[in-house]
C-alpha cells in the first residue's frame, strides 16, 4: 500500500478562552491519498474548520496542539518552523473557503489576486504571471478570462468568485487541495458546476482533495472515502459505498436515514436529537453518549476501541450497529 | 469617474446654501443694530445711516438676502474698518499663509498616527497597544494653544533650537516672488534654499502644535480599521495562499484600511480649519485666523462674516476633495453610485 | 470553598485591572467636581487680590504657582477658575443634549418631513468647522460669557442628534414599542417613556466623550478673547495673559491653567471612552 499524502494521528487540539479552555479535537486520526477525493463530514461546530485550519497552519492564536502529529508528504508539519510551513501553504496545500463573494480582496482585480499567488509562489515576473493567470482562469472555465481578468469580485456572481478563488488555490499546481465548505450558499445548479470542476482538477492534476461538508448527500457523491467526525472526534472513516452500505456509528446511521432522497417523503424526514456536548466541560470518552439510543454504562469506562467493518472501514466504538 | 464628481458636486449644493444662509443671518440677525456694527464704534450716526443705506439694511430681509448673494457672486465681501482694505482683498492675501501651515499639520498628523495605528493594530491588546491608545487619547485632551506655548517656552526660550514665535520667516528675509503665496513652493521655484530653510525652520513648530490633537482620532480609526480588515474573510484567504507577511499587510490589508481613515479626514479638517486660528495667534503667524481674531476683538465685523464664509466654503472644498480620493481609491463606489 | 474565593478575586483584579484608567478617571472627575463646589472655600488667597509687590514672583512654598503679572496667587486662581471653565462646559452638553436628543428622536422617531428637516439643519452646522461657526455666533450674539454656553452647544448638537436618531429609529418597530402603542399610549408618549429611557445610556455616553471636547472649545474662545473678561479667573484667559511672558522665563502664569485645562479634559476623555467600553463593547476604539 502507498504511503498517504497526508496521515493525520491521534490529533488533539484545545483552545484557551476567557470561559475555560475549548477541548475542540480529540484524537484525530485520517488519512488522505493522491488522487482521491477525502470527505470530512460532521455537524456545524463538530471541529471540521479547526481540523482544516491545523493541517494548513491557519490555527487561531489561542489554539493549541496538545498531542498527535500531522503528516505531509513525509514530514510532520507540527514540527516544522514558520519559513518552512510558510513555503508549503499555497504551494504543497492550498485551500478554499465558502461565502467566496467575501473571501477576496474587493478592492483588487481577480486577475491580480492570481498573479499574486503565481509571483511570490513561483517568482516569476510579472509579464509571464499574467499570461499564467489568464491560463488559469481559463482552467476554471471563466468564460472570456481576459476582460474578466481585470474585474473586481463586486462585478461576479458567487459561482465566479468561487471559480476565482479555486483558480488561485490550483495556481502553484499543490499536492493537497482543501475545500471548505465550497458550495455553502451557492445556488444548486451552481454547486453542482463547483464540485464537478473540483473533481476533474483533482483527478487530472493527481490532486489529494479534502472536502469538508455538512452535507452528507454532497459528500456521497463526490468523495471517495469519508470521515464522521462528531465534536472533535472521529466516530467513523471508510470508503463511501462501504459506508453508505453498513454505517457502523450509530451517528453514522442517523446521518445517513436523516439525508433525504428523491423518494423521502416529508414524513419520514428525520433528525438526530439533542445537540453537541458543551466542549469546555469534562468529557466522557464517548462524546456522542448523550445522543446514542444504544448507550450503556460501559461504553464510557475506558477509551473507545477501533473496530474493523470491511476493508479500509472502521468505527470508533464499543457497540456498533 | 466623472459621474462621482458631478454627484458629489450636486449634492455639496445644499450644503453651500445652507453656509451662505447661516453666514447672512448672523451677520444680518444680530440683536441690535448691524448698521452701528458695520460702521464700528467710531461712528457718527451719518455713517451709520450711510452704512444702513449701502448695505440696504433698510430694506426687507429676502431683498437683503438677495444683494448679500448678488455680492457674493460679485466678490465684494465688504470692507474691514482696521485695515481699511476690502476683505475680499485681505483675505486673498493671508490666505496662503494659513493654508501652508494647514497642509504641513496634516502632513505631520498624517506621518506620525499611521504607523502608531498600524503598531497597535499588529500588537493587538498587548502593553504597545495600549499604550497607543492612551497617547491617541492624550492626544485629543492637549490644548492647542496650551501646546503651542509650551513648545515655544522648551524649544525657543530653554534650548534655543527654535526661531522667535515672530510670523513665518526670519527678520532678514523677505517674502520670495508670490506665486502660489506658500514660501516652501514659492522658495524652491525661486531657487532659493536658505528661503525655504528658514520658511520650514518656522513652520515646524506650529505645524506640530496643530497636527498634534489631530493625531487622535487619526491614530485610533488606523488601528480599528486596520484590525476589522485583518480579521477579514479576504485577509485568511490571502494567508491561506501562502502571501508574504508584509504583502498582506501593505497590498491587502493597509489598503483597504485607507478608505475609512480616509473618511476620517473630513472630521480632522473641521478642526484643522478651527485650531489654526489658535495656532496663528499663538506664534504671529500671518494668516485669516489671526485676521479674524483682530476683526472680531475690534468688532469689525465685514472681515469675520468674509472670514467665517471662506472657511465654510474651503472645508465644503475639501470634503468634496476626499469624496473623491475616497473614489478613486475604491472601485464599489463607482459601481453603485 | 477557597478555591471558588481565589476565582473570585482573581477576576476583580483582572477588571480592576483593566479598568485601572477609568478608576483614575472617575477619581479625578470626583476631584473636579469638589473643586468646582468647593473651591472658592478651600483656596488660600482671594483669586481677585492683587498685589504690586509681589508680581511675577516663582513658585514657592507660600505661592506654590506663583504669582502673576498683578501679583494674584496663581494656585487660588486657577482652583477656583475649576468652577467657571466646568460650569460652561456642563451647562452647554446640557443644552446640546436636551435639544439635540429630542430633535433627534423626532427625527429618528417620525421620519418624513421632520427627518429631512433635522437632517438639513444638522448639516448645514456640520459644514462648518465648528471652532469657526462658534467665533462666528459668540461675534453675532455678543462678546458675554452666556453667548460663549449657547455657541458651544450649538456646535455639539450634531453629535445627539445624529446618535438620538439612530437609536430612536432602531427601536421604533420593535416589540415592545409596538405593544405600547397598542396599549393605547399617543406617540408622543411612546417616544418619551419607553424608547427613550433606553436610548439614554447611549447619550450619556456621548455627552462624557463630548465633555472634554466642550471643555476645549470655551476655552479655546476665552483664550482668543472672547467671552470672558479679565480679572475673572478663567483656564483659558489665564493662559492668554501668560503667554506674553513666556518670551522673558517667567512659564508660570501660562503652565499651570493650561495644565490644569489639559488634566480635566484627559479625565472626561477617558472617563468616557471607560464608560463607552463597559457599556457598549463593539463600538470601542
Amino acid at each position: 500500500m502507498k504511503a498517504p499524502l497526508l496521515s493525520v494521528n491521534g490529533l488533539t487540539i484545545e483552545f484557551r478562552s476567557r470561559a475555560g479552555t475549548v477541548h475542540a479535537l480529540e484524537g484525530v486520526s485520517l488519512r488522505v491519498d493522491r488522487g482521491t477525493t477525502t470527505g470530512i463530514v460532521g455537524e456545524s461546530g463538530s471541529g471540521k474548520s479547526v481540523l482544516a485550519y491545523s493541517i494548513i497552519g491557519l490555527l487561531d492564536r489561542a489554539g493549541r496542539v496538545t498531542s498527535g502529529t500531522i503528516v505531509f508528504d513525509d514530514r510532520d508539519i507540527l514540527t516544522m518552523n514558520e519559513a518552512e510551513r510558510d513555503s508549503i501553504r499555497g504551494r504543497d496545500i492550498s485551500m478554499i473557503f465558502q461565502n467566496p463573494s467575501s473571501a477576496l480582496n474587493p478592492i483588487r482585480t481577480i486577475g491580480q489576486q492570481i498573479e499574486d499567488v503565481i509571483v511570490c509562489h513561483r517568482l516569476q515576473s510579472s509579464r509571464t504571471a499574467y499570461d499564467a493567470a489568464i491560463e488559469m482562469l481559463a482552467r476554471v472555465r471563466i468564460p472570456d478570462p481576459t476582460r474578466r481578468h481585470r474585474a473586481y469580485p463586486f462585478e461576479l456572481s458567487g459561482g465566479m468568485c468561487q471559480r476565482v478563488m479555486i483558480a488561485t488555490a490550483l495556481s502553484c499546481s499543490p499536492q493537497l487541495l482543501i475545500a471548505d465548505e465550497p458550495t455553502t450558499g451557492l445556488d444548486v445548479t451552481t454547486q453542482a458546476a463547483i464540485m464537478d470542476l473540483i473533481r476533474e482538477q483533482t483527478t487530472s492534476r493527481r490532486m489529494a482533495t479534502m472536502l469538508i461538508t455538512h452535507d452528507l448527500g454532497l459528500a456521497a457523491e463526490y468523495c471517495d472515502q469519508i470521515v464522521v467526525i462528531h465534536a472533535g472526534q472521529v466516530v467513523e472513516s471508510g470508503p463511501t459505498k462501504s459506508l453508505f452500505q453498513h454505517p457502523a456509528h450509530p451517528y453514522t446511521a442517523k446521518l445517513v436515514t436523516a439525508t433525504p432522497t428523491l423518494d423521502t417523503r416529508l414524513e419520514d424526514l428525520t433528525s438526530i436529537e439533542g445537540g453537541l456536548p458543551d466542549l469546555r466541560r469534562e468529557l466522557p470518552y464517548c462524546r456522542f453518549s448523550g445522543r446514542c439510543s444504544r448507550f450503556e454504562k460501559a461504553c464510557n469506562e475506558a477509551p473507545l476501541p477501533r473496530i474493523r467493518i470491511a476493508e479500509d472501514h472502521f468505527a470508533v466504538c464499543r457497540r456498533p450497529v | 469617474m466623472f459621474r462621482v464628481i458631478a454627484s458629489r458636486l450636486i449634492s455639496a449644493v445644499p450644503n453651500l446654501v445652507g453656509v451662505v444662509v447661516v453666514t447672512f443671518c448672523l451677520t444680518r440677525a444680530l440683536p441690535g443694530d448691524p448698521a452701528a456694527f458695520f460702521a464700528g464704534p467710531a461712528a457718527t450716526a451719518e455713517s451709520v445711516a450711510e452704512v444702513r443705506r449701502k448695505l440696504g439694511l433698510d430694506r426687507g430681509l429676502i431683498e437683503q438676502f438677495g444683494r448679500y448673494v448678488h455680492d457674493l457672486f460679485a466678490g465684494d465681501l465688504g470692507n474691514s474698518l482696521t485695515t481699511g482694505q476690502p476683505v475680499v482683498a485681505d483675505l486673498v492675501a493671508r490666505l496662503p499663509a494659513s493654508m501652508e501651515l494647514t497642509l504641513f499639520a496634516l502632513l505631520f498628523a498624517v506621518l506620525l498616527s499611521i504607523p502608531i495605528g498600524v503598531l497597535a493594530a499588529n500588537h493587538q491588546d498587548s502593553w504597545i497597544d495600549h499604550l497607543c491608545r492612551v497617547m491617541a487619547t492624550a492626544c485629543q485632551s492637549l490644548p492647542t494653544f496650551f501646546l503651542g506655548l509650551f513648545l515655544v517656552y522648551v524649544f525657543y526660550y530653554l534650548l534655543g533650537w527654535a526661531p522667535a514665535p515672530l510670523g513665518r520667516l526670519d527678520i532678514i528675509f523677505s517674502a520670495p516672488p508670490r506665486v502660489t503665496g506658500f514660501y516652501t513652493i514659492d522658495g524652491l521655484m525661486a531657487g532659493d534654499f536658505a528661503l525655504v530653510l528658514t520658511a520650514l525652520g518656522h513652520l515646524l513648530l506650529p505645524a506640530i502644535t496643530l497636527g498634534m490633537f489631530a493625531m487622535g482620532p487619526l491614530a485610533r480609526m488606523t488601528r480599528a480599521a486596520l484590525i476589522a480588515v485583518l480579521s477579514s474573510d479576504f485577509i485568511r484567504t490571502a494567508r491561506a495562499n501562502g502571501l508574504p507577511p508584509r504583502m498582506i499587510l501593505y497590498r491587502y490589508a493597509l489598503r483597504n484600511a485607507i478608505l475609512p481613515i480616509v473618511n476620517t479626514l473630513g472630521m480632522v479638517f473641521s478642526y484643522l480649519l478651527g485650531a489654526n486660528v489658535l495656532v496663528e495667534k499663538v506664534f504671529g503667524w500671518p494668516g485669516v485666523g489671526s485676521y479674524a481674531i483682530d476683526a472680531v476683538i475690534a468688532s469689525d465685523y465685514a472681515p469675520v462674516q468674509g472670514f467665517v464664509l471662506v472657511m465654510a466654503v474651503l472645508y465644503l472644498a475639501l470634503n468634496l476633495a476626499t469624496d473623491i480620493v475616497n473614489a478613486a481609491l475604491d472601485p464599489r463606489i463607482e459601481f453603485t453610485t | 470553598m477557597t478555591a471558588n474565593h481565589s476565582k473570585d478575586v482573581g477576576r476583580i483584579a483582572y477588571l480592576a485591572g483593566e479598568n485601572l484608567l477609568t478608576s483614575t478617571a472617575l477619581f479625578c472627575f470626583v476631584l473636579l467636581v469638589g473643586l468646582a463646589i468647593f473651591g472658592h472655600w478651600l483656596v488660600p488667597f482671594d483669586p481677585l487680590l492683587s498685589n504690586a509687590s509681589a508680581t511675577l514672583k516663582p513658585p514657592s512654598a507660600t505661592h506654590w504657582f506663583g504669582t502673576d503679572h498683578l501679583g494674584r496667587d496663581i494656585f487660588s486662581r486657577v482652583i477656583v477658575a475649576t468652577r467657571l471653565d466646568l460650569g460652561i462646559a456642563v451647562l452647554a452638553v446640557a443644552l446640546s443634549l436636551l435639544l439635540g436628543s429630542l430633535m433627534g428622536a423626532c427625527a429618528g422617531y417620525f421620519g418624513g418631513w421632520t427627518d429631512r428637516t433635522v437632517g438639513r439643519v444638522v448639516d448645514t452646522i456640520m459644514a462648518f468647522p465648528l471652532f469657526v461657526l462658534a467665533m462666528g455666533i459668540v461675534a453675532a450674539l455678543g462678546n458675554t460669557t452666556i453667548n460663549i454656553v449657547y455657541a458651544t452647544a450649538v456646535i455639539n448638537l450634531p453629535f445627539y442628534a445624529r446618535v438620538a436618531r439612530a437609536e430612536v429609529n432602531v427601536r421604533r418597530s420593535t416589540g415592545y414599542v409596538e405593544a405600547a402603542k397598542m396599549a393605547g399610549n399617543g406617540e408622543f408618549r411612546v417616544l418619551a417613556f419607553h424608547i427613550l429611557p433606553n436610548v439614554m445610556p447611549t447619550l450619556v455616553v456621548q455627552a462624557s466623550l463630548n465633555m472634554g471636547w466642550a471643555i476645549l472649545n470655551a476655552a479655546g474662545l476665552s483664550f482668543i478673547g472672547l467671552g470672558v473678561r479679565p480679572p475673572t479667573p478663567e483656564w483659558g484667559i489665564m493662559v492668554a495673559d501668560g503667554a506674553s511672558y513666556i518670551i522673558s522665563g517667567e512659564w508660570w502664569l501660562f503652565f499651570f491653567p493650561g495644565a490644569a485645562l489639559m488634566l480635566a479634559v484627559f479625565c472626561f476623555n477617558l472617563l468616557g471612552d471607560g464608560l463607552r467600553d463597559l457599556l457598549d463593547p463593539r463600538r470601542a476604539t
